[in-house]
């Protein structure tokens, strides 16, 4: 993975100084809080319901084991002993204190991490594939690309004050498992004819109030021109994206404005002035970077161990893990290793600061010692030899890290919701445990198979509800909280935005709600076909009837929780 | 007389910006006789008069406004001001970089409005070399605002060269 130089390491110094100071001249009554907002944002200090929330950078879910474990001696020295990883394979600490905020980024810089930029409207942390240079079906490892990225994003100084957020992800697999085309920008890493790498750019692409996917702005960019052509695009967002509103302040708006031609059209004419310029990428450059993500010394193995099929085939819990845990990997003999934040009982991408030194040591004994953070909140061992593939199990078994649920109805995303998180407008986490409630037999998620549920407690959509199966969003009615449920959502190359299927639901029915939707799939399925296969063939119709059947007799009496709830909203 | 940051030292400043009150008109301001950034609507009104006149000028332009209609004029002006409405307000970035690498414009450009220590260091990046800090802020506390970072990784004006290119093998 990539390490810093000296240069590297005395920017980010600079940036915990400088935000040292920021917090003592607000302490001192020279900054004011409004005037800090921003800055401490741009440092990943939201102040939340309950206090302050720090949103660690995890630079494309990469992490070394040291990483993760100065996360866990930070999180229990100035947090709670948990960690929460997001959608954009960040990690948050939800009850540091404010005056401490400096000494955890101090903390983070003595292991190259930082929160820069982990929100603020200004170029987010760039996401991509977990399972990046690993895997099979990938035509070039866009850990580089990224890192690039990184740099190029880091104190921009034209774009610290963008109209709103600018996310960007990269995919270079034949299957998208970034969401790219659910982002301001997507950049899918591609080869023109010529055989020359490069990427086809989505941009207007965005979830939240207005879910739209990605339109292409550049159908081939040469790699060298990356930087120059994203300024360019980045000027053109900065002139003239909306400042007016905030709901209408993404590019999305913009783009969808212009419409996408008129779009690219100015973007080009920007770029004309930019190209070939000094910040055109060197060769030398892109290979100094892509020298750090240089493949491990993996061994020669042969594509199957005996060790390992006998497990297979003698325990059956290791066997149900193994298919919904376990992920091909290019190099034979080797496989990537999904651990699983979703178990029962537990807040869907929670890690304790135990688990996470369990993690950093399986990393040390099995994975090259580097892991990655998912998107879709679980963490990735992604080079451990198939003999080792038991013992790493039943190490995480212990931990509570091998729930068979990859992938699975409980493997949910979902955000913090009104339990944390002061945008809220409904509850998420006990959703998603209301939900693990209901359906609790493994048996019966297994044979429910593939399917996405995501859970959203407000129309920021950090739960990336639109483009689940089926989604969940919290909204407010009256001080209430509602839930829209929405079906039919994919991520990945066809992503597609889920179809709301009428009026929200209470809290106390969604788990019903989602097991009428199930048994329609379950009724309806042809052997081969998944959920989304049958929703796809059926249309939205019986799904919705079904859960509307019978829902006055389902309807609660409004309990005194609810009510209390609402009183501190 | 007031204060401003300039080529990264504090001095003494007696431009005023010209703003038009409720009911004043571009047409009809009345042209001050002290050195005065003038909007941009009054430029574009009376070139002529301006230029005809022995008062210092500059212009200013809001955030919005952006670069291009002054770029056949830039010759006229020594000083030429960026409005920050709000300092999250980033248009003015964008402008001054424009100024500055597209239109080659080399007199001063000069942040106006909401302009805070913490932003220093990116407008000087984009080619501001005068800051006319918030006037309840501390301008000498402010000046260390340049100073944030020691290098950069980006290609901007101050270093055109991104750090790629300079970076020791
Ligand atoms: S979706 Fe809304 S409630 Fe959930 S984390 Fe994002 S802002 Fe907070």
């Amino acid at each position: 993975m990539y390490r810093y130089d000296s240069i590297d390491q005395q920017i980010i110094n600079e940036r915990v100084a400088q935000y040292r100071g920021q917090i003592e001249r607000n302490l001192a009554g020279t900054l004011s809080d409004d005037e800090l907002r921003p800055l401490r944002l741009q440092n990943g200090l939201y102040i939340q319901r309950h206090g302050p929330m720090l949103r660690i950078a995890i630079p494309y879910g990469q992490l070394a084991a040291a990483q993760l474990r100065k996360l866990a001696e930070i999180s229990r020295r100035y947090d709670r002993s948990i960690g929460h990883f997001t959608t954009r394979q960040n990690m948050q600490l939800n009850w540091p204190k404010f005056e401490e905020t400096p000494e955890i980024l101090g903390e983070l810089a003595t292991v190259e991490m930082h929160a820069v930029q982990t929100s603020g409207n200004c170029i987010r942390n760039i996401t991509t594939d977990e399972f990046a240079g690993i895997a099979p079906d990938e035509l070039t490892d866009p850990r580089p690309w990224c890192e690039v990225l990184r740099q190029w994003s880091t104190f921009h100084p034209e774009f610290a004050f963008l109209p709103r957020k600018f996310k960007i992800a990269v995919n270079a697999a034949a299957e998208d498992r970034a969401v790219i085309r659910a982002h301001d920008v997507g950049l899918e890493v591609i080869r023109d004819e010529a055989g020359e790498l490069g990427v086809r750019v989505f941009a207007g692409g965005g979830l939240g109030r207005t879910p739209v996917i990605g339109k292409i702005v550049r159908e081939f960019l040469p790699r060298k021109h990356l930087l120059s052509y994203l300024d360019a695009l980045l000027r053109v967002y900065n002139r003239y994206g909306r400042r007016d509103n905030m709901y209408k302040a993404r590019i999305k708006i913009l783009v969808n404005a212009l419409g996408v031609e008129e779009f690219s059209r100015q973007v080009e004419e920007e770029w004309s002035f930019l190209k070939d310029g000094p910040t055109t990428l060197t060769d030398d450059e892109f290979e100094r970077i892509a020298a750090h993500f240089a493949p491990p010394a993996y061994e020669t193995l042969p594509a199957d161990n005996a060790a390992f099929l006998g497990a297979i085939a003698s325990d059956k819990a290791f066997a149900a893990w193994v298919r919904r845990s376990v992920h091909a990997h290019k190099v034979s003999g080797y496989a990537a290793v999904t651990l699983s934040l979703k178990a029962p009982g537990a807040a869907p991408g929670d890690i304790t600061d135990v688990q996470m030194e369990a993690v950093a040591d399986l990393a040390d004994r099995y994975s090259f010692g580097e892991l990655r953070v998912s998107h879709e909140q679980n963490v990735v061992l992604t080079d451990v030899r198939k003999l080792d593939l038991y013992e790493v199990w039943k190490a995480a078994r212990a931990h509570a890290l091998a729930t068979p649920n990859i992938g699975l109805l409980t493997d949910m995303i979902c955000c913090p919701g009104g339990d944390l998180c002061a945008l809220a407008n409904a509850r998420s986490i006990p959703i998603a445990d209301a939900i693990n409630k209901k359906f609790d037999d493994l048996d019966y998620i297994h044979d429910i198979g593939d399917i996405s549920l995501n859970i959203s407690g407000c129309m920021n959509s950090c739960g990336h509800h639109h483009v689940a199966n089926i989604g969940i969003l919290g909204v407010d009615k009256n001080s209430e909280e509602w839930y829209q449920i929405t079906v039919g959502g994919q991520q990945g190359n066809t992503t597609t935005i889920g179809k709301v299927i009428g009026p929200s639901f209470y809290a106390e029915e969604v788990p019903q709600v989602i097991e009428a939707l199930i048994n329609v799939y379950l009724e309806q399925r042809t052997p081969s076909e998944r959920f989304i296969d049958t929703f796809d063939r059926l249309g939205v119709e019986p799904f919705k009837e079904r859960a509307y059947a019978g829902r006055d007799k389902r309807r609660p009496v409004k309990s005194a929780n609810t009510v209390e709830e609402t009183a501190h909203v | 007389m007031s204060k401003i940051i300039k080529n990264d030292r504090i001095v003494d400043d007696t431009w005023q910006v010209l703003k038009l009150a409720e009911g004043e008109t571009a047409e009809t301001v009345a042209l001050p006789a002290t050195p005065s950034l003038l909007p941009l609507a009054v430029w574009l009104a009376r070139k002529d008069e301006i230029l005809a006149s022995n008062a210092s000028f500059g212009v200013w332009l809001e955030s919005g406004e952006g670069p291009e209609t002054l770029a056949g004029d830039l010759d006229h002006f020594a000083l030429i001001g960026v409005n920050f409405p709000k300092f999250a307000d980033g248009r003015s970035y964008s402008t001054a970089r424009l100024l500055r690498e597209r239109y080659n414009y080399r007199g001063e450009i000069r942040a106006i409005g909401d302009v805070l220590q913490d932003q220093l260091f990116y407008m000087k990046r984009c080619g501001i070399d005068a800051f006319a800090v918030r006037a309840d802020k501390d301008i000498e506390a402010a000046l260390a605002g340049l100073r944030d970072f020691s290098e950069t990784y980006q290609a901007a004006v101050d270093q055109p060269q991104p750090l790629f290119r300079r970076r020791a093998a």
